[in-house]
């Protein structure tokens, strides 16, 4: 592998919820131009990871930095100004905002043009074009999740955070889904990809975390965990 | 494309109605006989354009940026105190503080500026600069809450709000703030409305109309600016917001100083409307009549609230009056004395709020394009039928 830049740098992160201890201390590197994927089950920490990285859950240990500047410390606007932004878990649009209007708001530490970026997301997504002037709310799943993808981007981000974006969607939109984070990888973004769908996430992730219970317990290239027998066992549904 | 056209048409009928309104309104103050219908409608005009602006400014913040509060009337007191005392003029404070030696503050805006501007000019001027201040010490006091109680959520902001309006009503009736706010006596002869002439051209009427349209011209534009895509973002999913990176107790703050400037600017109209302001009446009742009227035309719709001010005030000061008169078509009707209006509207309100949960508008604007749309479509199938 190629050793590039180092874009995002997490060392001994913790992560605590009134006591309850979720993230015990992980340490990871994104490089940039990759996909990297944290996949676990329910309760190991994914989301709770990407959350402290936006600064919306504040870490009780640890650093993270982002293109070599601490941003542990910082609250979500200065994260996403600095072109870190997430697309929640369950979607999360705004339900009475029309589509184009949901687009503004993740523009919205912005003061320059969008029309190029707003073309940018309507060429990703045609569907979303197509209702654009449609409150949110009417959408069907996967175009609500393209929306929330589509909002994410928005924010012209240098590293995009997905959480669980296969979340309830039929097995084809899933497939359209990471097609298109592909390509938006492919266009210069940075993914961070959390997912329990480990099948799909491994298949288009560069290298992978796998955690456990708030401790990441194997890392490796997408396809040699892929090959793994023992996530094989827990994550991928093989019989022994 | 189309829709850019449709906001054109509708914009211009909007102008055109408006300018329609506002001959009336000067028709009615100058040339119309003074019968009692118009003796009716003309209080009940001027009160429904100034219950208009403050339910506008409460929308703006329990509608569209999803804060439960309920604090109106505190801040209309404060706009109301607040015009008042800078627009009594100077050889009334011995009458109007009697009991306070004349009061603190001895000078008075509009007449300041009538002694440069002449009469109307004074006090058209010296009025608007006096709600003006009206408004801005109901946002200052608004921010001051605000940092402590914006921290709060659904039921506890309101609770929150609510007392803070109830302290501020106890505050104000203090006798140890007698020389400013005269205690719990009255303030009056101050600028009212029919201090709004120029000669004998009277726009009594108009001025309050004119004050609420812009009030509510700026409430529109900001909710159409990136600020009010913000604060609807807050109201549909706070995470997502803050994750969009909309710094929530900022916007949140703007959203409740800005709701509590146009509710001090409504407090300073009634003042005028009133000609005597004192602070008993500004009790938590009045918010919740100002709710009421919020739900009544649909939480989040503008010309909803605007809308049902004006149903509201016309049912309860004029409409439903003869609920009250103990005769109906000249019988005598023994269970419609003092106090049966009340029942009855009581009931009215109790079916809308069942019967029509979203209110007359719901979330949706009045659009006149969208109107014409319809009627035309009922004529053609009135057409297809026959």
């Amino acid at each position: 592998m190629i050793k590039s830049n180092v874009i995002l740098s997490i060392k001994d992160l913790k992560v605590n919820y009134g006591g309850i201890e979720a993230v015990k201390g992980i340490s990871f590197d994104v490089n940039e131009g990759e996909i990297v994927t944290l996949i676990g089950a329910n309760g190991a920490g994914k989301s709770s990871t990407l959350r402290s990285i936006s600064g919306l859950v504040k870490p009780s240990g640890g650093t993270i930095e982002f293109s070599g500047d601490l941003i542990s410390d910082k609250d979500p606007t200065t994260i996403v100004q600095r072109g870190v932004t997430m697309s929640p878990e369950g979607r999360k649009i705004f339900p009475d905002l029309t589509v184009e209007e949901n687009l503004r708001v993740g523009a919205y530490t912005r003061n320059d043009d969008l029309t190029e970026d707003m073309n940018w997301v309507y060429e990703l997504f045609p569907r979303l074009k197509e209702r654009s002037w449609q409150e949110g709310g009417t959408l069907s799943g996967g175009e609500q999740q393209m929306l929330a993808v589509g909002r994410a981007l928005m924010a012209k981000p240098k590293l995009l955070m997905l959480d669980e974006p296969s979340l309830g969607l039929a097995p084809l939109v899933v497939k359209d889904i990471f097609e298109i984070i592909k390509t938006i990888n492919k266009n210069g973004v940075t993914v961070l990809l959390v997912e329990q769908n480990a099948n799909m996430a491994l298949k288009v992730a560069d290298r992978a975390y796998v955690l456990e219970t708030g401790r990441i317990t194997k890392t490796g290239t997408g396809a040699e965990l892929l090959a793994d027998e023992a996530i094989k066992e827990a994550y991928l549904g093989k019989q022994k | 494309m189309l829709n850019e056209k449709k906001n054109k048409t509708n914009l211009y009928i909007a102008l055109g109605l408006l300018v329609i309104l506002y001959v009336f309104l000067i028709l009615l103050d100058n040339v119309l006989p003074q019968n009692n219908f118009v003796l009716m409608l003309v209080p009940v005009l001027k009160k429904s354009a100034i219950y208009s602006v403050v339910c506008v400014s409460m929308n703006l913040l329990n509608g569209f940026t999803g804060l439960f509060s309920l604090g109106q009337a505190g801040f209309m007191m404060l706009g109301g105190y607040a015009y008042a005392i800078f627009s009594i003029p100077h050889e009334q404070h011995a009458a109007v503080y009697q009991y306070f030696d004349g009061g603190a503050i001895q000078f008075s805006i509009p007449e300041a500026l009538q002694n440069v501007l002449g009469d109307f000019g004074g006090a058209f001027v010296g009025s608007i600069i006096c709600i003006i201040i009206g408004g801005l010490v109901a946002a200052g006091v608004a921010a001051l809450i605000g940092i402590p109680v914006l921290r709060l959520k659904s039921d506890y902001l309101a609770i929150a709000t609510l007392g803070f309006a109830e302290i501020l009503r106890a505050v104000f009736q203090w006798d140890g703030l007698g020389r400013v706010t005269n205690g719990s006596n009255l303030l009056r002869k101050y600028t009212s409305f029919s201090a709004m002439k120029i000669g004998n051209f009277k726009i009594g009427t108009l001025f309050p109309f004119l004050i609420a349209t812009i009030c509510v011209i700026i409430i529109v534009l900001l909710i159409n600016s990136s600020y009010g895509r913000a604060f609807k973002a807050i109201r549909d999913d706070e995470i997502a917001a803050e994750a969009m990176g909309i710094n929530l107790f900022k916007h949140k703050m703007l959203a409740f100083v800005i709701s509590s400037f146009f509710s001090g600017v409504g407090g300073a109209l009634l003042a005028m409307y009133q000609t005597t302001i004192q602070a008993a009446p500004f009790k938590s009742a009045m918010t919740y009549e100002i709710l009421l009227i919020v739900v009544i035309g649909g939480i989040g719709s503008i010309s909803g609230s605007c809308i049902a001010a004006f149903l509201y005030i016309a049912c309860n000061e004029w409409w439903l009056r003869f609920l009250d008169s103990g005769q109906f078509f000249g019988l005598s009707v023994p269970f419609f004395r003092d106090g049966f209006r009340k029942v009855v509207f009581s009931i009215v309100i109790m079916v809308i709020v069942l019967f029509f949960s979203r209110g007359i508008m719901g979330d949706k604007e009045l659009s006149f394009t969208g109107l014409i749309n319809k009627i035309k479509a009922r004529k053609e199938k009135k057409g297809e039928v026959a």
